[in-house]
């Protein structure tokens, strides 16, 4: 568990990046924060492993203050994937997954064999192992970004508009992909995007977030859609527009759904079926 | 281009092999000269351009005091350090000349290049627990080694031809004979000379033209791939 106590930054030219900002983020959960930029969502995510210190209050990781643990330390428990990837372009596939394990003196023998397990866990190919970073596509350098996350099994993975950078269908896949894994490692998840969509699919707890980090409502995906707190949410996940506003229309067959650009989204039945998710 | 085919004759003639100063003595002189001054120089220099690239800090006074450092006469300064440091200590002197004009560039070099490295590529090192050390050494030294090379090889091209001002405070390296030249009006000889130092400048920035290309690390200088 991860906790935002009365957090607040603020620079020294005077501009307040987060002001007195709480939160819970739940274990084994994937925990969204989506504004837009410049809210100070990534301020957030980058106090956790300490790359930006607050000027008051506190964040604890399961209840101990994150201001006494050694930064360097802290940061090599907490796996962080960037928005670029930011690997290191003049290392091999293999040792950018393995840096943290280097660096906290695994064998060079056992740390390649776990980067290639982790090349198998986030969807590459083996074979890219030895090659360089500038040699792979985006999407694939989101993925060993990913596998060095990854590689020392931190129990909080952070992300940073981790698929800002790709187009649109490598970011659904990407996606897909990170839905895929956090069932399979169940990994406490703090995801930062500017995207609503991204957040709504990933998130088991979204974080809605106004300019200097104000929260404007917080909870599942469809509490926000079924429920905003106000205009403001309302209007930036767009409840009453495009994909989102739906509308019946009676056919012969039954009641569809239809969009606010016409198009049919979907049959409207009684009762979710058995499978559908909760 | 009769004084060309003298000034060729003069650097083939055998008597350079002979005499008070041969010229194969004066070039390994020039050559030494040029090689200390730029190793100081880079011992003093390259620590100091990290430091001031990975930190940030003491840029401007860098900037500053390197454009003052080129603005300063260097022949002024050989002739005022052998003032200062005394006539006994003229090779002490001369090389000081030459390492204070080395610095510069060879600072320019090792800041600039650590501080060329892709803000990104170094956050990201951080970020995944990189110490400050950590991030100089595996990240921002090998990254922005190219630039530190291109300033080596600036500061060693200017220390190669300001050495010819050695020979007016002693009978060293190529300058000499251009001294000397001057002195009983021989033009094939001063023109000779010349054309040796050109002849080591050349090479000099030829081989550093080598190393700066064998110092990007691989990774960086490979093929893009296709974006998808």
């Amino acid at each position: 568990m991860i906790e935002f106590r009365s957090v607040t930054k603020t620079y020294p030219d005077g501009t307040h990046a987060v002001a007195d900002f709480d939160l819970v983020i739940p274990p084994h959960k994937t925990t969204v924060l989506v504004g837009s930029s410049g809210c100070g969502k990534t301020t957030l995510l980058r106090m956790i492993n300490r790359m930006v210190d607050p000027t008051s209050g506190v964040i604890e990781i399961d209840g101990e203050p994150i201001q006494d643990r050694d930064a360097v330390k802290l940061r090599r428990s907490i796996g962080y994937v960037l928005q670029n990837g930011g690997l290191l372009p003049h290392h091999r596939v293999v040792d950018n997954v393995t840096t943290v394990l280097r660096l906290e003196g695994t064998s060079r023998r056992t740390a390649r064999d776990r980067a290639l397990e982790l090349l198998d866990t986030v969807g590459l190919d083996r074979a890219i192992a030895e090659r360089y970073p500038g040699q792979l596509s985006g999407g694939q350098q989101q993925r060993v970004g990913v596998a060095r996350a990854l590689a020392a099994d931190p129990n909080i993975l952070l992300m940073d508009e981790p698929f800002g950078a790709v187009d649109p269908i490598v970011r659904a896949e990407l996606q897909t992909e990170t839905l895929r894994l956090q069932q399979e490692l169940n990994k406490t998840v703090v995801f930062v995007t500017h995207d609503v969509d991204e957040a709504f699919l990933l998130g088991d707890q979204v974080v809605i977030l106004e300019k200097g980090a104000q929260v404007a409502q917080i909870g599942s995906p469809s509490e926000i859609i079924e429920n905003p707190a106000d205009e403001f949410v309302a209007s930036f996940i767009g409840a009453e527009r495009g994909a989102r506003a739906l509308h019946t229309k009676q056919t012969g067959r039954g009641t569809v759904l239809v969009d606010a650009g016409g198009r049919t989204q979907g049959v409207l039945v009684d009762s979710p079926g058995p499978e559908a998710p909760a | 281009m009769d004084l060309f085919a003298e000034a060729i004759a003069w650097i083939f003639s055998p008597e350079r092999q002979t005499g008070s100063l041969p010229l194969s003595e004066a070039i390994w002189t020039h050559l030494a000269f040029t090689f200390v001054s730029v190793v100081v120089a880079a011992a003093i220099a390259v620590p100091l351009g990290w430091l001031i690239g990975h930190t940030g800090r003491g840029r401007e006074v860098a900037v500053a005091l390197s454009g003052a450092a080129r603005a300063v006469p260097s022949f002024g300064l050989v002739l005022l350090l052998v003032l200062v440091l005394g006539v006994t200590h003229k090779v002490g002197a001369a090389t000081t000349a030459f390492v204070l004009l080395a610095i510069p560039p060879v600072l320019a070099g090792a800041y600039s290049g650590v501080e060329a490295v892709d803000r990104r590529v170094v956050d990201g090192a951080r970020s995944v627990g990189m110490t400050p050390t950590q991030v100089l050494r595996k990240v921002e030294v090998p990254l922005g080694l190219p630039l530190l090379i291109g300033g080596l090889r600036s500061a060693t091209l200017q220390v190669v031809a300001t050495v010819t001002l050695a020979g007016y405070v002693g009978s060293w390296g190529l300058g000499f004979y251009i001294v000397q030249g001057i002195q009983i009006r021989d033009f094939a000889q001063i023109l000779g000379a010349a054309l040796v130092i050109v002849v080591l400048a050349v090479v000099l920035d030829a081989l550093f033209a080598v190393l700066e290309r064998l110092v990007v690390p691989a990774g960086v200088s490979a093929g893009r791939a296709r974006d998808t």
